[in-house]
């Protein structure tokens, strides 16, 4: 793996998202209330709401467009609707936050 | 021959060493210990109760001048140690050498002084050895005390000084106290009881400045302007390892010392313990792995095997009244489940944390009786899956019991307390169903059972069950989702009864079943607060749907609309020219105008969205509320200002009613119009509030709508006046704001309450009407301004955080 500091975690409001540009695609950086952070694909399966934009609860977040619920750990849609998110290693060093580079399609820096 | 050992720092991690090697093998090393401290080993974990007066210092001293005579150790007390030369094994003190063989670093750690203006200046001190601690001895009453830091040794700092009759005020940078051990659930309770204390706390706050007076600090300031008197500012905010003198010898450093797991440093005949050590990357604050890794070394330096190794921690407050606990790892994980129990009546909160079958995490608030017990299942990893389902009530529930819910209230004894509220047991509610309340309904009116804070309707509706088996029908109404089981209205009529003023506050005292809420409670929740607690209560962005946060409309696409308010419909050129700058400078596909007499810029990027809105402010237009559950707009006619019909002035009431009533949140969303004449042009009677101008005054009409349902209004009063017309409207705004359920129009609020009790008490009751008016306005004055203004200012949010594909292409 090839950790890239993405920043730090106060740029992500409690309970909120960023989103980060990547060649595989937006991705969204999630933090819980308890400062744990996550990253997932941007988009819901569904018809493509930004989850970024969502409600971040417990460790999920509905989707603004169609209250779809996916667990950030997994990836997967929770109840009755079937779907799955792309999930990404992602780290926390101190206040900062690390993605791996290679996980993105990105060759490592030589 | 004996070998010589020289340790440098008299702490209780080189403290346990030497009484471990002195016990063991007395024989075996010349010992010389220095200390710059101008005394030996005290228990600086007690500093607390010194502070707080339970105990004194000669009671927390650990090792006194007899003890190190006894056993032959060489004190250089009140000496620092200058240098250290590895090749010569030399140790060198202020006022002397000392040869060694062996070397311990026991330096412990610095407190961490915030570099912020004005912290060096006199009455700054830290929470860290006797003397800080005498001076806080200092502070009595008529003191003003700030303590920055909301963490263990800060709130014991607090409280101590606070027991002397000193006014505290804690500054903490986190939203909860205590961030690292407890979660915000027990931060809540621990927060509410030490403001029982007198003391005052203040969350989310940034200090930015110690401002002085003759060289002495005179008073905090923080970020949002406040500025805190003080007498005495404690920095309680962290401890970093103290490493200096390791780093001057060449040893290899990182946050702390590094050591394995036999405490050996990069230099062979070298050794650290402590807090001044880093071992796998962790450091160490707490009192029993420095106890441990003493051990270890003790065994080291004997020639044994023996090898460090990090367990679970737990911790206590020292603090008289707060009963708190936290042990283990309570992070959520996907492999992991939390069970939760809450007392409101009691103030109780209970988290277990399991990862498959076994207790991995605990953080208990108001009774801790049991945490022993758990603590020794954490650390044991003992397989939990027997007794999940009564784990949480602790050891004296294990052993069989059944899970039945059912059967465990059947098995209660008939003097179990059922309503903590109203001291209701159970056979005070099993004598009124046997006396005929056979309902919900009738046990709260004849015995007061779940009628105060409702957390043991459940529990009532049990014992219902029960005692009268088929013949009971389960209640019907629906709580608000999963998180709880109360109604909307249960939960605004305790947010005001209970003066639940947070987020927190309504999770814990409720008995909400989750950590933070859902989707489907959280808008609902923060609305409550917010439309009951003005003042009090901050909203909360991140507790609203997409289109609030964002203050615009998300589209199909994930792009937004733009919506620039046109006071009552009224427009003119030079905001036209703006609109269409601003559509052309951020391609703007779509341009329409809306039923509600204004223009929406379709397709706006998020991205862009701070910029448009800053130069849309500039032309003087604020945001429309177009996405709001608030006022959108007031739709109005030209009245008397050019129509021949026209009675009054319709759109002067209209452009009034809308600057009046802008920014305001309302459970739904609150369209209103203005019609000049009967004829009605504006459409105001199928609006949630409506008026029509007649000659004689002005007919206000409401619960109209013209969405999924279609409903006139129905009349509610008609006022000569254009002042009272205003009034009248405020008041019923206001009203629907306290009473109706999120996500109820008007009309629905209406059908509940019926129309006849809104004109008695929102019309007629003078009274009330001016209270509502007074309540509205309060509220006005915090949520009228144009919240585009203020989060233009926050652009750099709106961009994503960063961008990868940039880097790639390079």
């Amino acid at each position: 793996m090839s950790w890239i500091d993405i920043g730090h975690i106060d740029d992500i409001p409690l309970r909120g998202a960023r989103v980060v540009k990547t060649p595989v695609g937006c991705i969204a950086l999630f933090r819980t209330a308890k400062d744990e952070v996550f990253a997932a694909s941007d988009t819901c399966p569904h018809k493509g709401g930004p989850l970024s934009e969502g409600i971040v609860h417990g460790q999920s977040v509905t989707c603004p467009l169609h209250n779809w619920v996916f667990d950030l750990n997994s990836g997967q849609a929770q109840g009755a609707d079937e779907g799955q998110i792309a999930t990404y290693p992602v780290q926390l060093d101190g206040e900062r936050i690390l993605l791996d580079s290679t996980s993105l399609g990105q060759r490592s820096a030589a | 021959m004996k070998q010589k050992l020289v340790v440098i720092g008299a702490g209780m991690a080189s403290g346990r060493v030497l009484e471990h090697l002195t016990d063991a093998a007395p024989d075996a090393f010349d010992i010389t210990l220095f200390n710059a401290e101008p005394r030996g080993n005290y228990n600086r974990i007690m500093l607390s109760p010194v502070l707080a007066g339970d105990q004194t210092y000669e009671e927390i001293v650990t090792h006194d001048d007899t003890w190190y005579a006894e056993r032959g150790i060489a004190c250089r007390f009140g000496e620092k140690v200058v240098k250290i030369d590895r090749d010569l094994k030399v140790v060198e003190g202020e006022y002397g050498h000392v040869p060694y063989d062996k070397l311990i670093f026991g330096t412990g750690s610095n407190p961490f002084m915030i570099p912020m203006p004005g912290h060096d200046l006199d009455g700054v001190i830290a929470y860290r050895d006797l003397e800080d601690t005498e001076q806080m001895m200092g502070m009595g009453a008529g003191n003003k005390v700030v303590v920055i830091g909301g963490g263990l040794l800060g709130l014991e700092a607090a409280a101590g000084m606070a027991a002397r009759g000193a006014d505290v005020t804690v500054v903490h940078i986190m939203g909860h106290l205590m961030e690292r051990q407890l979660d915000p659930a027990a931060g809540y309770l621990l927060k509410k009881s030490l403001e029982e204390k007198g003391i005052t706390v203040l969350l989310n706050a940034k200090s930015t400045e110690i401002a002085g007076k003759d060289g002495k600090a005179r008073a905090l300031l923080l970020e949002d302007g406040t500025e805190l008197p003080c007498d005495l500012l404690v920095m309680a905010v962290g401890i970093r390892p103290n490493t200096a003198l390791a780093q001057e010898t060449g040893l290899a450093v990182g946050r702390g010392i590094h050591v394995d797991d036999q405490m050996i440093t990069s230099d062979a005949d070298i050794y650290a313990v402590g807090e001044c050590v880093e071992h796998q990357g962790e450091v160490f604050g707490l009192v029993a792995p420095l106890y441990d890794q003493a051990k270890v070394l003790a065994q080291t330096l004997l020639g044994e095997d023996a090898a460090f190794k990090q367990r679970s921690l737990s911790t206590k407050l020292k603090v008289t009244g707060c009963d708190l606990f936290s042990a283990g790892d309570f992070a959520e994980g996907e492999t992991r489940e939390d069970i939760v129990f809450r007392d409101p009546a009691r103030g109780v909160y209970k988290r277990l944390v399991l990862e498959g079958d076994t207790l991995v995490g605990a953080v208990m608030y108001g009774d801790t009786g049991d945490s022993n017990w758990f603590f020794g299942l954490i650390r044991d990893g003992e397989d939990v899956s027997e007794m999940r389902e009564t784990l949480i009530f602790g050891p004296a529930y294990q052993g069989g019991g059944s899970a039945d819910p059912l059967s465990a209230v059947a098995a209660l004894p008939p003097e179990a307390e059922i309503c903590g509220c109203n001291g209701v047991c159970k056979s005070d509610i099993t004598t009124a169903i046997e006396g005929g309340a056979t309902d919900l309904g009738a046990i709260r009116a004849t015995t007061k059972a779940s009628a105060s804070c409702g957390t043991c309707t459940g529990l009532v509706e049990q014992l219902l069950q029960v005692t009268l088996g088929d013949d009971f029908q389960m209640s019907t109404a629906q709580p608000i989702c999963g998180c709880c089981d109360l109604t909307h209205e249960d939960v605004r009529r305790l947010i005001k009864s209970q003066e639940l003023k947070s987020q927190e506050a309504v999770w814990q005292e409720l008995g909400w079943k989750t950590l933070n809420g859902c989707h489907v409670c959280r808008p609902a929740v923060n609305y409550y607060l917010l439309a009951d607690w003005p003042v009090e209560y901050q909203d909360d962005p991140q507790s609203r749907f997409v289109n609030e946060r964002k203050h615009a409309n998300i589209q199909k696409d994930g792009t937004f609309s733009v919506v620039p308010r046109m006071w009552g419909g009224i427009t003119n050129p030079a905001e036209l020219r703006a609109i269409a700058d601003a559509a052309e400078k951020y391609d703007v596909p779509t341009v329409k105008v809306t039923g509600g007499q204004r223009i929406d810029l379709l397709g706006v990027k998020g991205s862009d969205l701070p910029y448009i809105w800053s130069d849309l402010n500039k032309a003087g237009l604020v945001s429309g509320h177009a996405y709001s559950k608030g006022l959108r707009t007031v739709k109005t006619c030209v009245g008397t200002d050019h129509c021949r019909f026209g009675t009054q002035d319709s759109t002067g009431l209209g452009v009034k009613l809308e600057k009046i009533l802008w920014g305001s949140w309302t459970p739904h969303k609150l369209k209103l119009a203005v019609s000049g004449c009967p004829r009605n042009c504006a459409e105001a009677t199928c609006k949630d509030i409506g008026v029509v101008c007649v000659d004689s005054g002005f007919q206000i009409s409401i619960g109209g709508a013209a969405g999924m349902d279609v409903k006139e209004t129905e009349l509610l009063v008609q006022v000569p006046t254009e002042d009272e017309a205003i009034e009248v409207v405020m008041a019923v705004t206001q009203a629907y704001r306290e009473g109706g359920k999120y996500l109820d129009r008007l009309y629905k609020w209406m059908a509940k309450v019926g129309l006849d009790w809104i004109k008695e008490t929102v019309v007629d009751d003078l009274e009330n009407r001016r209270a509502l008016v007074e309540r509205f306005e309060l509220s006005q004055s915090i949520y009228r301004k144009d919240p585009w203004a203020e989060q233009a200012k926050e652009a750099p949010r709106f961009a994503p955080m960063a961008d990868l594909t940039l880097e790639a292409a390079e």
